[in-house]
This record gives C-alpha cells, sequence and structure tokens, in this order.
C-alpha cells in the first residue's frame, strides 16, 4: 500500500517538528526517515500510524483519506523505539495481542502466532515473559507483534537504536531479508545514516521539521542536495572559496564548475568527503602543502589527518590501503593534498538594489 | 494553495473527554463548590465582624497554639524519624522488621483512638502518668499533651520520606569523604545530612500539615480549655455546637489559609533545595 | 511512600562502619522511641478492652444497639467512599498522566489540597452547601436528600478526606511506566476496555491495592469531618471513631475500649495487608530482576 504525506505540519507549543512536509512511498518500498533528533522524522511516523495527528495537510493511504482515521482502525504495524512490550504477558501473548482484540478465532490465532514466532526465530521463546529477553530478541517480538495482523504496511521507530553494533548488524540484514520476501510497505527512522543506506530504498533526509533530500541511497550519497545532507551523511572537509566562470577557486585548488559560468565572482563552499582527498609526496601547481598529524592504519581505509599551515584548516583522508603502503606516511611529513572532486554549494545571493 | 483546514489536535488514547468529565465533576462537587461556598459565607460579612469572629483573642491563641504545637511536633518529628530511618536502613538487629512494620501504624489507627489512648496513658494513675506527674511532667490536658499526639501521627511521614533517600546514598560518597579525611561525624553532618535535605523538608510538611488540621486526636488528650489547650480545629466545633456558623467559617478561612500559605511556602522552600541539591 | 519504602529494601543494606557502642545506643533510643509512642498505646487499647475477659468486651460490643449501629454504619461507608474513590482515581490519573492539557497542573494542585483542609473545615464546608442553612440544604431536604445529619454527608465527609489517596498512588505509578504500552495496544487495535483491562490495569493493579488500603484505613477512622456533618444522633450517624468519643464522654470506658480495640484490629489487619503485599511485589521485582541478569 503506497502511503502519501501532503503538506503535513505539526507544532508542540513553540517547537515546530514538521512544517509542510510532503513525500510519497510507493508501495512494497523500504523507506527510511534519517534526520538528527528533533527533525522531525518520528513525528513524522506517528503521523502516519495515527499515534499524532496533524495540525494541518492530509495523509493518504493508496487513495484514501486517512487523516482522520484513528490508530488502531489503520491496521499498521507499529514498532516502538523501546518496544513498548506488555511487561505482564508471555511472548506469545504479546504477539497474540492483536488477535486477541480482534476476536480472531483461538485456534487460527494460535497458528498465525506460532507461525510469526517462527518467522522471527523465537520458536520455543513463547512462554517466556519480556523481562527474561535479550535486547535483540525483544526487538524481533516487538516485530512479530506488529506483522500478526498482516499490516499493509510496517512502521519502525530507531528499531535498532538499543542495540549494541553487533546484533544491530544482524538484525538490519534479517529485517532487510524479510522485506524482500512480504514485500510490506516499510517505513523506518534513524539517525544512523549507514543503516539508512544499507538497509532502504528510499532515503528521506530530514532536518529542522522539513525534509531536505529525498532520493535513492546513491543519490543521496553521491548528490547530496544541500550542505545539511553533505554534512550529515559524515565526516566531511569544508573548503570556503568563490566561483567564477565555470571554475570554482578554493585557495590553491581550482576546478571545473559547469553550474556557474558568469564572470562575477561569488562565494561558495565546497564539501570533499575523506576518499576524495589525494596525497602526493610531490607539489603540483594546484595542491595545498600540509603536515601530517595522524595515521590511523587500522581499518579497511588507512585514516589520514593533516594540517595545512597556510590556511590553518586540518583535513581528513581516507587512503585505499595499497596507496598508503607506497606512501609510507609518518607523523611530521609534509605532504601535497588536493581534491580529486568537490561538492560546491553557493548560499542564496543576496540582491542589493 | 487553498488555506489548509486547522484540526483539532487529538491524541490516539482513548478516554481523554470522559475522564477529563469525572475528575472535574468530582473535584467540583466534593471540593470546588464546599471550599467555594465557604468563602462565599465569609464574604457575607463585613470587615469589622470578620476581625471581630475571626480575630477574637481566643481565636488567636488558638491559631497559635495550632501552629506552634504542629511545629514543634513536626521538628520533633524530622529529628526522631531520621534516627528512626537511619537504624531502620543501615542497621541489622532483633526486631528489625517489626520497628519497621508498626512506624506505619499511625497512618492506619484512627485517630479517635490515638487520642483515647494518650489521654488515659499520661493521666495521674495511667501507665506513664505515674512516673511523669510527680516530676512534674503533665502529659494529659496540656500543652504538651498536643505535642505528644502529633508527634506520634506525624512520625511515619518522616520516617517514609527519609527512608528511601538514605537507602539510595551510594556507598562511596560516605568513602569518598572518609578518603578525603573527615571523620564520621564531619561525614553524616557535612555530606548525609546536606543530602537528605530536601527529605527533611518534605518530611516536616507532611508532618506539619498533619498537625495543623488535626482535631479527632487532640479533642481527646487536650482538655480544650479556651486560652490554654483549644486548638483551632476545636474552637470551629466549638462555635458550630453554639450554631455561630459565620464564626465558625471565619476561624475556617483563616486557619484554611494559614495551613496553605504555609505549605506554599514550605514546597517553595523544598523546590529551592531542590535546586540546589540536584 | 511505602513503594519507596520497598526500594530502600531492594537497594540493599549498607555495611555500617559505625562503632558497636553507638549503633547499639542508636537501636536503642529508637526501640524506645518507638516502644513508647507505638507499641504501648497499641497494647494498652487492648490490655483496657480485654481486662475483663473476652465475654465482657464481646457484649460491650454487641449489647449495645447504638454501638452496633455505627459499627454497621462505618463497614458499609467506608468501602463505598473507596469505591468512589477509587472511581475517581483511576480517571483522574488516567486523564493527568496520559493527557497533556491546559489546566493539568491546576487539577494536579487540587487533587492535594484535600491534605492541606484540616477535616473539620471539610465537615464545616460540607455544613454551608448541603446543610439546613446551607446553600443546597433546605432544597435537597425538599426532594427527601436530607445530607447534612444523615448518611449521604457523612459520605460525603469521609470521601473528601479520603479523595487523593488512590490518584496519588496512580499517578507517580503511571507516569513512570509511560504510555508506549496503551500506545502500542491502540495500534495493535485494542479497543478503550480491551485497553484498560487487558494493559493498564495489569500494570498497576498492585499500586491500586495499595491506594485502595490506604484509603480504606482512612476512611474508616475519619473522625473531624464526619463529626462536624453528623449532628451525633446515636444510633443514626454515629460512625465507629465519633462512638468511641461518645462513650468515653460517658465515662464508658470499657465500651469506648471495645470500640476502639476493633477499629485497632482494622488498622492492624491493614498494616499486615500492606506488608504482604510489599513482600509479594517485592519478591516479584526481585525475580524479575535476578532473571534479567541470569
Amino acid at each position: 500500500m503506497s502511503i502519501s504525506i501532503q503538506n503535513v505540519s505539526r507544532r508542540f507549543g513553540n517547537f515546530q517538528a514538521l512544517s509542510d512536509v510532503s513525500l510519497n512511498v510507493p508501495s512494497g518500498s523500504l523507506t527510511a526517515l534519517l534526520g538528527p533528533s528533533g527533525s522531525g522524522k518520528t513525528t513524522l511516523l506517528r503521523i502516519i500510524a495515527g499515534l499524532e495527528t496533524p495540525d494541518t495537510g492530509t495523509v493518504l493511504f493508496q487513495e484514501e483519506d486517512v487523516t482522520e482515521k484513528a490508530a488502531r482502525d489503520r491496521e499498521v504495524g507499529f514498532v516502538f523505539q523501546h518496544y513498548a512490550l506488555f511487561r505482564h504477558m508471555t511472548v506469545f501473548e504479546n504477539v497474540a495481542f492483536g488477535l486477541r482484540v480482534r476476536k480472531v478465532a483461538k485456534d487460527i490465532a494460535n497458528a498465525r502466532v506460532k507461525e510469526l514466532l517462527s518467522l522471527v526465530r523465537l520458536e520455543g521463546l513463547g512462554n517466556r515473559f519480556p523481562s527474561e529477553l535479550s535486547g535483540g530478541q525483544r526487538q524481533r517480538v516487538a516485530l512479530a507483534r506488529a506483522l500478526a495482523m498482516r499490516p499493509q504496511m510496517l512502521l519502525l521507530d530507531e528499531p535498532f537504536g538499543a542495540l549494541d553494533a553487533k546484533v544491530r548488524q544482524e538484525l538490519r540484514t534479517w529485517l532487510r531479508k524479510l522485506h524482500e520476501e512480504m514485500h510490506v510497505t516499510t517505513v523506518f527512522v534513524t539517525h544512523d545514516q549507514e543503516e539508512a543506506f544499507e538497509m532502504a530504498d528510499q532515503v528521506v533526509v530530514m532536518n529542522h521539521g522539513k525534509i531536505e533530500q529525498i532520493g535513492t541511497p546513491q543519490d543521496v550519497f553521491d548528490h547530496p542536495a544541500t550542505p545539511f545532507v553533505m554534512d550529515f551523511l559524515g565526516n566531511v572537509n569544508v573548503f570556503h572559496g568563490r566561483v567564477k566562470a565555470g571554475r570554482v577557486e578554493l585557495g590553491p585548488f581550482s576546478l571545473a564548475y559547469d553550474a556557474y559560468t558568469h564572470e562575477e565572482p561569488r562565494n561558495a563552499t565546497a564539501y570533499v568527503r575523506p576518499h576524495e582527498l589525494e596525497i602526493d609526496r610531490v607539489a603540483t601547481a594546484t595542491s595545498l602543502a600540509a603536515r601530517v598529524l595522524q595515521v590511523n592504519p587500522a581499518g579497511a581505509v588507512v585514516k589520514v589527518r593533516v594540517f595545512a599551515e597556510e590556511y590553518g584548516v586540518e583535513l581528513n583522508i581516507d587512503l585505499i590501503r595499497d596507496r598508503a603502503a607506497v606512501l609510507r606516511l609518518q607523523s611530521g611529513d609534509t605532504v601535497y593534498v588536493h581534491p580529486k572532486t568537490a561538492r560546491v554549494f553557493m548560499p542564496e545571493p543576496e540582491y542589493a538594489i | 494553495m487553498g488555506s489548509p483546514k486547522h484540526r483539532r489536535r487529538s491524541s490516539p488514547l482513548p478516554g481523554f473527554a470522559s475522564g477529563l468529565t469525572v475528575t472535574v465533576a468530582y473535584l467540583g462537587i466534593l471540593l470546588i463548590i464546599p471550599l467555594g461556598a465557604c468563602l462565599i459565607k465569609t464574604a457575607s460579612l463585613d470587615w469589622p465582624q470578620f476581625v471581630a469572629a475571626a480575630w477574637s483573642a481566643r481565636a488567636r491563641s488558638a491559631y497559635f497554639l495550632t501552629f506552634s504545637t504542629s511545629a514543634i511536633a513536626a521538628v520533633i518529628d524530622v529529628i526522631l524519624g531520621t534516627l528512626l530511618a537511619w537504624v531502620l536502613v543501615r542497621y541489622e538487629f532483633p526486631g528489625r522488621r517489626l520497628m519497621d512494620a508498626v512506624i506505619d501504624l499511625p497512618f492506619a489507627l484512627p485517630t479517635a483512638v490515638a487520642g483515647l489512648v494518650y489521654s488515659s496513658l499520661y493521666v495521674k494513675n495511667g501507665w506513664f502518668g505515674q512516673f511523669l506527674i510527680p516530676l512534674g511532667i503533665q502529659g494529659s490536658y496540656s500543652r504538651l499533651a498536643i505535642v505528644l499526639v502529633l508527634v506520634f501521627l506525624g512520625l511515619p511521614f518522616v520516617v517514609r520520606t527519609i527512608q528511601p533517600l538514605l537507602g539510595s546514598l551510594e556507598g562511596d560518597i560516605e568513602e569518598a569523604a572518609a578518603s578525603l579525611g573527615a571523620n564520621r561525624w564531619q561525614t553524616f553532618w557535612r555530606v548525609i545530612l546536606p543530602s537528605l535535605r530536601p527529605a527533611l523538608a518534605t518530611g516536616f510538611a507532611l508532618a506539619f500539615a498533619r498537625g495543623l488540621g488535626e482535631y479527632g486526636s487532640v479533642v481527646f488528650v487536650s482538655g480544650n480549655m479556651p486560652f490554654k489547650t483549644e486548638i483551632a480545629p476545636v474552637l470551629i466545633v466549638q462555635k458550630l455546637d453554639e450554631y455561630s456558623y459565620p464564626e465558625a467559617t471565619a476561624i475556617a478561612v483563616v486557619l484554611l489559609a494559614g495551613s496553605l500559605l504555609a505549605l506554599g511556602l514550605i514546597s517553595w522552600l523544598e523546590a529551592r533545595n531542590r535546586r540546589y541539591a540536584s | 511512600m511505602h513503594l519507596s519504602a520497598r526500594q530502600t529494601r531492594i537497594a540493599g543494606r549498607h555495611v555500617a562502619n559505625e562503632p558497636l557502642w553507638l549503633r547499639i545506643l542508636l537501636i536503642g533510643i529508637s526501640g524506645i522511641v518507638v516502644t513508647v509512642l507505638i507499641i504501648v498505646p497499641l497494647v494498652y487499647v487492648f490490655v483496657q478492652a480485654f481486662g475483663n475477659g473476652p465475654a465482657a468486651w464481646w457484649a460491650q460490643l454487641v449489647k449495645d444497639r447504638d454501638t452496633q449501629h455505627s459499627i454497621f454504619l462505618t463497614v458499609v461507608l467506608a468501602p463505598v467512599a473507596v469505591l468512589l474513590n477509587t472511581i475517581f482515581g483511576l480517571a483522574a490519573a488516567w486523564t493527568l498522566t496520559k493527557f497533556r492539557f491546559r489546566g493539568r497542573v491546576l487539577l494536579l494542585t487540587l487533587l492535594d489540597l484535600p491534605f492541606a483542609v484540616s477535616p473539620v473545615v471539610a465537615g464545616l464546608c460540607i455544613l454551608l452547601v448541603y446543610g439546613m442553612q446551607g446553600f443546597l440544604g433546605p432544597t435537597l431536604r425538599e426532594w427527601g436528600m436530607p445530607v447534612v445529619f444523615s448518611w449521604p454527608g457523612l459520605l460525603m465527609a469521609t470521601t473528601f478526606v479520603t479523595m487523593p489517596f488512590v490518584a496519588r498512588e496512580l499517578i507517580p505509578l503511571m507516569e513512570s511506566l509511560g504510555s508506549d504500552e496503551e500506545l502500542a495496544a491502540v495500534s495493535l487495535g485494542a479497543s478503550r476496555w480491551q485497553l484498560f483491562w487487558r494493559i493498564t490495569l495489569p500494570n498497576i493493579k498492585w499500586g491500586l491495592l495499595f491506594g485502595i488500603i490506604q484509603c480504606h484505613a482512612r476512611a474508616i477512622g475519619e473522625f473531624g469531618a464526619v463529626k462536624v456533618v453528623s449532628g451525633g444522633i446515636g444510633g443514626q450517624t454515629d460512625t465507629m471513631p465519633l462512638r468511641v468519643e461518645k462513650l468515653f464522654q460517658e465515662y464508658n470506658n470499657p465500651g469506648s475500649y471495645a470500640v476502639a480495640s476493633v477499629l485497632t484490629l482494622m488498622a492492624l489487619a491493614t498494616l499486615a495487608a500492606r506488608i504482604l503485599l510489599e513482600r509479594w511485589t517485592e519478591y516479584q521485582l526481585a525475580a524479575m530482576s535476578e532473571e534479567k541478569e541470569g
């Protein structure tokens, strides 16, 4: 079932949680709402579930306007951030709850619960209480409970937030697989870009109650629409310079920039990811002299921190291991850095009359 | 874009309207209307009448007695309550569980029973009176009697407020104080007691409030002598028995205002205190 | 209050590092305080009540028709007041913890008000509204519903004074439990009654029971408010505590202590119920935390 959010706003007291947000979630897709805390992503998710009412705007499921529809009638599976398992019920009864309150015949309900418990690989734990489970197990109970009514869509609020790194990784892969098998329209909230990119078909980056960018993970990563997205997706090096006549000048660097061909120069900010910076032992006309501060070779890439004294900036650079082996960097070495590519953002020009 | 319609925000949880209706109606019928009536009744008096009723020498001495005995009893409760909580939380000894259990008795025991017993224990041939009266200690039909019974009533409030806090104090703050060279007394005085301060204030407020309103037990033990051992609630009942409703109401309003003021002040101090504490 | 007392015990005891003599001194003083203030008075009630043997005690209770009626009145009134306050407590706690709305803080403050109002003042207020010279009294009397000097007034007075107990027990508890489970249940399709019976009630049942026990103890013992509205009509509007006073004033000490001893037994039953309940929840909590660790 597709979801369509149209011009939704929501305010809590003085805090504008969502302002005029519109979004389409295609049927059967796996969408991530990505953003820092306070960006409105959880509010948006709760509005889709009917746990929150928007001040203005509409929510459509397929063609149907469900904005006024109560949560209990939306047939949405919701997985809460801290799972919200019923602590006085066994795992079995937790999963069965939705079926019981809808008065599904007992034998059908029990069979369904057994099926779900095996789906989430918790067979044999039906008689346990939530307090007797590990975090990952609780998470899977919450998921099974949400799936019990065969919902048309599944909504997850920070599904892996409370788990440790290893369990988190396992569950991600597993959930992605589960989604491929079931094809339930799924939306999840996360503040972890890696999680969003790894799992989702569509990533929605949010900030301050607004959507910054919607796209596939690759789109968002390779073509960040705004400085915020660029910044939020992690570790970037920021350069300030100017654009002019199809070039961007950042101190000694000069790169082609087709988007601005006017002669009149304008201020611009360029973002360069650590793996997009190149290190050389010899200087070129467009490279920047820098001193190596630290080399951290423990990882898939070698992380190098350098300091460019001339501009007073510190840069983070990722080198593939082969290249690092050739360069054999030591702290204190002087090296020459240049960017392979850069993403340039111009602030809106200030028009003066 | 057309002007978007504004929706009433509703929680997904049911029962707001009915819950609020029950709550407000109940508070209205039982609390607001009666208390409002009290104020309206008072407003029917003009100022000199009000002063004559509520601020007579007899009434003033009753207020003074009510507030002073409550305050003294609450202070004693804070001291004894801290001791009891300390002993209950930190030491293991035979009879500890019994002691812990009976401390709640004043919560549960009807105040009339407390009054009845306290009035006979301290008379001339009572169990305690036979020893105390020769020493000149009048524990019955005196101001001391009022304080005694109020101490009894207020004690569990203080113990039960301090106990959990004392229990949750980390052992390491004491060890830290000791490692910094504090002796036991300094540790208690400078480290433990200050961290108990909010609880002490709360305990005091609860015991004090209990004392201000108390009637059932005091009426048995005090002798109810005007100007000497007559507390404000007893005076109100006295006036009611004489069918002087306006006078009774005026005194009630002063007592009520005094209680609210005192409690408001305490909770304000407490809130301030808590801010420093956290 | 007792909820937190429970936590203390779970938190475990500190290693006492005071010297032995100081410990013994402190324990000794505490023992004396508790004995003088609480235990001796408790014993005294029973010594006086049973001084002439159980038969005489029994005779005091059943031979006197006014006493009999007072027992009847208290045994009927207190549970009704508790029932009303339980319904109110649940409604108030639900409204005040699950929703945020304007006036919420005001309601919370009002809830605490009965603690600050002397029972005598409470009784007086009821008298002023529903009494013969009150605002509504004459009208109600015409309708054949006299409040003051009859049982509705007693019920009102008792309910007023014991009003906050259940709500005050539930509000912090429900606040700390949060609404997540209820929201989950709603999203799974639970109706309002299913929500209450299957999710909320199981989670708050022990706290609710605590509040009820507390409320009941106070309802039985209420004196000042009841005295003001009762008019003291023997055999009609005397509750047990009022009967204790009346017998005492009539210099009928055996009768007075007999009634007092029944009240004391009720108080002890309350304490016992509370301790059992504490043990039980403590045991459950301990079992739960053990499982968590295991």
